[in-house]
């Protein structure tokens, strides 16, 4: 149901974002959807990776504040509103959106989420038969 | 294990009398040998015919570290340089070194406190001691080092710095025992995964830590990252270096070699003297000390004194953990900070490293006040409202706790400077930009 997601620490400075992704590409890692939320000391850096482990190895040697978070990601058809119809789920259940990005893999547009209650957002997801994207259906572009 | 059971159990009456024929000595030692003592007693009017007992010792005069640096180099030494067997140095980073010397006798004299203190931890002739403080004209590296071959320990005489060696010699010989600074005992702690090394490569058990002042929250911070038992050692080269106290297994205080370096606590302002369990500035006179004995010398060290008898049978008097000096203490807005007291609370919190670096500036003729923490390594959290919130917490904390207000930065791991020697926690810009 869940997805890992690697979330680092970042100090706003020139030039760091790129001394990460230098540390990804050296250990041979692929990042699937990036995204950074800032604020005017530092950021956070949210990726999903293909080998989360083996990232956060490469990354913690080199003293970066790193972790691995549960995150949930869906699939969302490739048709205008069904984005919209998912958050209408959440907002139905009382659920409230911590972040959220999407990006699009191969053919498939997937949706990654945080809500404040990960446990009710799982009850949401199967009453409404949505789909689950997992780490193996990142492996290998369609 | 008691080294000297006899001077380290004496009844408080037996060590009176030892302590008054040794001051008797010492006052008469100083005023016949000591030009500047002699002066200092003239101007007051005491002579040595004056002092019958350790009570009047407040007849004496007090010696300051200006006193030295003025004396430089050797103008208050008490015995011909052909008596004189080693000469240490402070680093004299804030003018002229103070410079401090031994005799034969000083010597063997430092090797039995030193003895006492690695007893008092429970270090035996068994033990492999990797003494990583700095060796040279600094007091903490050969004094740990003849103390500890005094009783027969394996020493490892790494000297300070060089991260690396230090671990894969610990690893490869074996080292059980651990003697720095505790700032470096963290760092090189910190540094374990990074060189490829965990706890199960190391067979140390013991950590004799000292040279800066530190909390109780960083000795079991540094008892748990190592899995050891740590010991807190004091001393000060113009005393005699490391040795002067240490504590023993109830952490109840540390324990002064009281037949040597007789204490006292003064008032920071006044100087009068103060009554046991008092926090003051400490004061030391060096009993039986030939090379330089010094009269009363004001440590600036605060602390308290208790002479109640120790669970660990010992009956000398224990001096209160120095967590901070009356010299570095800071004065932010009119309110008196320790910069222990930011170290007590960040490991009371546990969220983030114990790495921290304070700025204290001025803007618009008010104090402002910077705390840079590094995050955990391991620990973060996935979303800005929880950054955010950690940082208020810390500095919510740091409010209730001292009565500022600080700013406080996240900073990633690894980027505040480390110290191979001594720990510098403040920048104070307002030094460097005076106000006209």
């Amino acid at each position: 149901m869940t997805i890992r997601q690697l979330s680092v620490f970042v100090e706003n400075k020139t030039g760091h974002l790129n001394t990460i992704l230098a540390v990804l590409a050296k250990n041979n890692i692929n990042i699937n959807a990036l995204t950074v939320a800032d604020t005017s000391d530092y950021g956070l850096l949210r990726m999903l990776v293909s080998d989360p482990e083996k990232a956060v190895q490469a990354l913690q040697t080199e003293h970066y504040s790193v972790r691995i978070h549960e995150v949930l990601s869906l699939e969302m058809s490739a048709e205008p509103g069904s984005m919209s119809h998912i958050l209408d789920l959440f907002t139905a259940a009382g659920l409230s959106i911590e972040y959220v990005y999407a990006f699009s893999f191969g053919s498939k547009s997937i949706l990654v989420i945080r809500t404040d209650n990960k446990e009710k957002a799982i009850e949401v997801i199967k009453e409404n038969k949505l789909i689950s994207i997992h780490e193996s259906d990142l492996k290998n572009a369609i | 294990m008691i080294w000297n059971e006899k001077i380290e159990c004496m009844s408080r009456e037996d060590m009176r009398a030892l302590q008054s024929k040794n001051l008797i000595d010492l006052v008469n030692r100083v005023y016949n040998n000591v030009p500047f003592y002699r002066h200092r007693m003239d101007e007051m009017g005491v002579k040595p015919s004056d002092i019958h007992s350790i009570d009047d010792i407040v007849k004496l005069p007090f010696t300051y570290k200006t006193d030295l640096r003025d004396n430089y180099p050797f103008d208050l030494f008490a015995v011909p340089m052909k008596d004189i067997v080693r000469v240490h140095a402070s680093s004299g980073t804030t003018g002229k070194p103070t410079t401090v010397g031994y005799t034969l006798n000083d010597i063997e004299n430092w090797k039995e406190v030193l003895s006492r203190c690695l007893a008092m931890a429970g270090i035996t002739s068994e033990d492999v001691i990797q003494v990583s403080y700095g060796y040279g004209l600094f007091t903490g590296g050969l004094g740990v080092h003849y103390g500890a071959e005094n009783m027969g320990c394996t020493v490892i005489p790494i000297s300070g710095g060089n991260t690396r060696r230090q671990l894969q010699l610990m690893s490869d010989f074996g080292s059980t025992v651990l003697a720095c600074t505790p700032s470096y005992a963290l760092h090189l702690g910190d540094a374990l995964a990074e060189h490829g090394y965990s706890l199960e490569d190391m067979k140390v058990k013991i950590g004799i830590f000292g040279a800066e002042p530190w909390t109780e929250n960083m000795r079991l911070e540094l008892e748990k990252k190592w899995g050891i038992k740590a010991f807190d050692i004091y001393g000060l080269s113009e005393i005699m270096g490391p040795g002067v106290a240490n504590d023993c297994p109830a952490h109840t205080g540390l324990h002064v070699h009281e037949d040597h370096f007789y204490p006292e606590i003064v008032d920071a302002d006044t100087k009068q003297p103060l009554a046991d369990g008092m926090e003051g500035e400490l004061v030391f006179t060096t009993l039986t000390k030939e090379g330089i004995p010094l009269l009363r010398y004001n440590t600036r060290d605060l602390s308290t004194l208790n002479r109640e008898k120790c669970t660990c049978g010992r009956t000398s008097v224990r001096m209160k953990k120095i967590t901070g000096r009356s010299d570095d203490m800071l004065i932010i807005r009119g309110v008196n900070l320790f910069p222990s007291q930011i170290e007590h609370v960040l490991l009371e919190m546990g969220e983030t490293s114990a790495h921290y670096l304070l700025y204290v500036d001025k803007e618009n003729n008010l104090d402002t006040l910077e705390l840079q923490v590094e995050m955990d390594e391991s620990n973060l959290m996935d979303t800005i409202r929880d950054l955010q919130m950690l940082s208020n917490k810390i500095q919510h904390a740091l409010n209730s706790a001292i009565g500022l207000s600080v700013k406080v930065t996240l900073v990633e791991p690894k980027t505040i400077a480390r110290s191979e020697g001594k720990a510098v926690r403040v920048i104070d810009k307002r030094k460097l930009t005076p106000n006209p």
